[in-house]
């Protein structure tokens, strides 16, 4: 390695470091870990070659990525270093206790990138997984790390990883409300929208590059779209009355979203870019949260159209309504799993809030219980492995994220305030 | 104070995005992307103050809350005279319009209480509306469970966030 790369190399990562720095550095999520998954599968990531302190930090990523997702056990590698062309001691992995070993290194490309290259390694088969190779800008190494996570873990599990996907949620401190975007490990948080007025329903977009939300700002409740990267944001609903609850076409075309323009709360679908509106339910009560199912056909929603607060769903272009929930007088915040297979829905259960898991084929009701009693707005991963929500901790709010079958639980929180109302972005395409 | 909103490019990293495969890489994949680079931050500005007629800041009229108990959402016959004093002033000053915020309180869904809310707002409306003020003068909005009055997590702190406020012209 040159000294010339190595001075920009340390420069660089100064500069990385400075940039985190400003942006939110006293409001960073924090993650806790509680539970993990029955077989986790024993896996080495050997240090990488390359620059020692970015090699380092990237394998860190990768590590801690692996072992948050609850579905991995690490192997101690005892500070072995191996780039993706070493060649591999398997007898001495399986010794070890390793089923699966990756080893790589940080380069930098020749556009001044970063450039992270890696390999898999089945241990017990003596054979080869693939590798690939992910070049970043240099303050998004963690970025790269993420993907190196996501391809093992869609390799040794056969589901895609989450880790390079984002959350957006509310955090809120004193009187102020931001709509923050962050990694799915908290880190790289940054803040979309700052008000003095509540923001509420956040909902992204497919292609992840929008997101609605409710502002207040106006003193009533009104949906936007806002585009991330640009901060440009469009008033989509905006009638007299409450404007609320956007839910996104799995297409990206249209919204589902909630007006009280002719009465109570109903659904009506309009255009993402507005206009076109189109009411969908007529009832005497209220009829709220919709969520489009996976393949946009349903839509699901909250009615106390038989006197309580239960779950239905309808025809995403109308017709006959069916109800969905049937156990318990308080059962709101419909979510229909990415894979069609489940709806996730926070039910009241002797006064406490929790989060329930209904497999929508053999309708069985699954109680994911938490401590608090104080679940709320679930939100699935997008792929179907875990909800992210919102609840209480010492008296504020957190979100916990919590595998479906309810073994694996992870918290993430702020040292002061509190966060809200998440929404898991889409996989990154 | 700024008219407009301020916005602050923070990252000014364009999210780049491409893959390619050749030789060079020795089969493996090569992909290249910025994700989270491209976040501007946008800062919604405060609210003006409000001018109101001295009418409306004092005696009677600067009562503008309405509370409900426990899972009601009708107008308890202790608001009659003031929605009344509301109402006479609304028929003999048609130029004011009010905007009526119903709220909740914390317990249940943010979305499910914004109904909720509406549910207050609206009976409030209905008993104005029948009182004579014109439809075009009222607009009934929900703030749900979102502003509080009272933060606390007891029946006392709740009592109070179950409520309809009355907003003027100049106030929203």
């Amino acid at each position: 390695m040159t000294s010339t790369f190595l001075d920009r190399f340390i420069r660089n990562l100064f500069a990385a470091a400075l940039l985190g720095t400003a942006v939110s550095a006293h409001a960073q999520l924090a993650i806790e870990i509680t539970g993990a998954g029955a077989n986790r599968i024993p896996i080495a990531i050997a240090d990488f070659g390359g620059d020692v302190g970015a090699s380092q930090a990237l394998a860190s990523v990768v590590r801690t990525d692996l072992e948050r997702s609850g579905l991995f056990r690490l192997i101690n590698v005892n500070g072995v270093a191996m780039t993706e062309t070493t060649p591999v001691d398997y007898a001495g992995w399986k010794s070890a206790g390793a089923d699966a070993l990756a080893a790589g290194s940080l380069g930098s490309s020749a556009e001044g990138r970063l450039e992270a290259r890696f390999r898999l390694y089945d241990i017990n088969r003596q054979g080869n997984l693939g590798g690939a190779i992910y070049t970043t800008a240099v303050p998004q190494l963690r970025a790269a790390g993420h993907r190196i996570a996501d391809y093992i873990h869609e390799k040794l599990t056969g589901e895609p990883g989450v880790f390079s996907t984002r959350i957006a949620y509310v955090y809120k401190t004193g009187k102020r409300y931001e709509l923050r975007i962050a990694d799915s490990d908290g880190q790289n948080a940054q803040t979309a929208l700052a008000s003095s007025e509540p923001i509420i329903s956040p909902a992204w977009s497919p292609d992840g590059a929008r997101i609605a939300y409710v502002s207040f700002e106006n003193k009533k409740p009104i949906i936007f779209v806002h585009s991330l990267a640009t901060g440009s944001r469009q008033v989509v609903a905006n009638f007299k009355g409450s404007n609320s609850a956007p839910a996104w076409s799995p297409d990206g075309s249209r919204l589902a979203i909630v007006l009280t323009k002719d009465g109570s709360s109903q659904i009506y679908t309009i255009a993402a870019s507005g206009g076109g509106l189109t009411r969908l339910t007529t009832s005497a009560g209220i009829d709220t949260e919709p969520q489009f199912s996976a393949d946009g056909g349903m839509i699901y929603f909250t009615s106390d159209r038989g006197g309580s607060p239960q779950i239905y769903r309808v025809p995403a272009r109308g017709g006959t309504v069916e109800r969905v929930t049937f156990e318990g007088a308080y059962n709101v915040s419909p979510r229909p799993s990415p894979d069609g297979k489940s709806l996730a829905f926070i039910t009241r259960r002797d006064g406490r809030f929790q989060l329930a898991v209904l497999d929508i084929q053999s309708r069985q009701v699954q109680v994911l219980p938490d401590s608090s009693g104080r679940d709320e707005s679930p939100s699935f991963a997008p792929n179907s492995r875990m909800i992210v929500l919102a609840t209480e901790a010492g008296g504020r709010g957190v979100l916990s994220a919590v595998s479906i079958d309810g073994r694996i639980r992870q918290r993430l929180s702020v040292p002061a305030g509190d966060i809200r109302e998440p929404a898991w972005g889409p996989f990154l395409k | 104070m700024k008219n407009f909103a301020v916005v602050l490019t923070l990252l000014l990293a364009i999210a780049a995005c491409s893959t390619t495969s050749g030789p060079e890489t020795g089969g493996a994949p090569v992909e290249t992307r910025d994700p989270n680079a491209g976040v501007t931050r946008v800062d919604v500005p405060p609210p003006n103050g409000a001018n109101l007629p001295a009418i409306l800041t004092s005696g009677v009229l600067a009562q503008r809350s309405i509370y409900f108990a426990l899972d009601r959402y009708d107008v308890a016959e202790e608001y009659r005279g003031l929605l009344t004093a509301h109402a006479k002033f609304l028929v003999e000053n048609r130029q004011f319009k009010i905007l009526i915020q119903g709220n909740t309180d914390e317990r249940g869904s943010h979305e499910y209480n914004l109904s909720l809310g509406q549910k207050r707002a609206e009976a409030v409306k209905q008993t104005l509306t029948l009182l004579g003020v014109r439809d075009d003068q009222i607009e009934a909005v929900s703030l749900g469970e979102e502003k509080p009055r009272a933060e606390g997590h007891d029946e006392s702190a709740w009592a109070q966030n179950r409520r309809a406020d009355i907003l003027y012209s100049g106030e929203f």
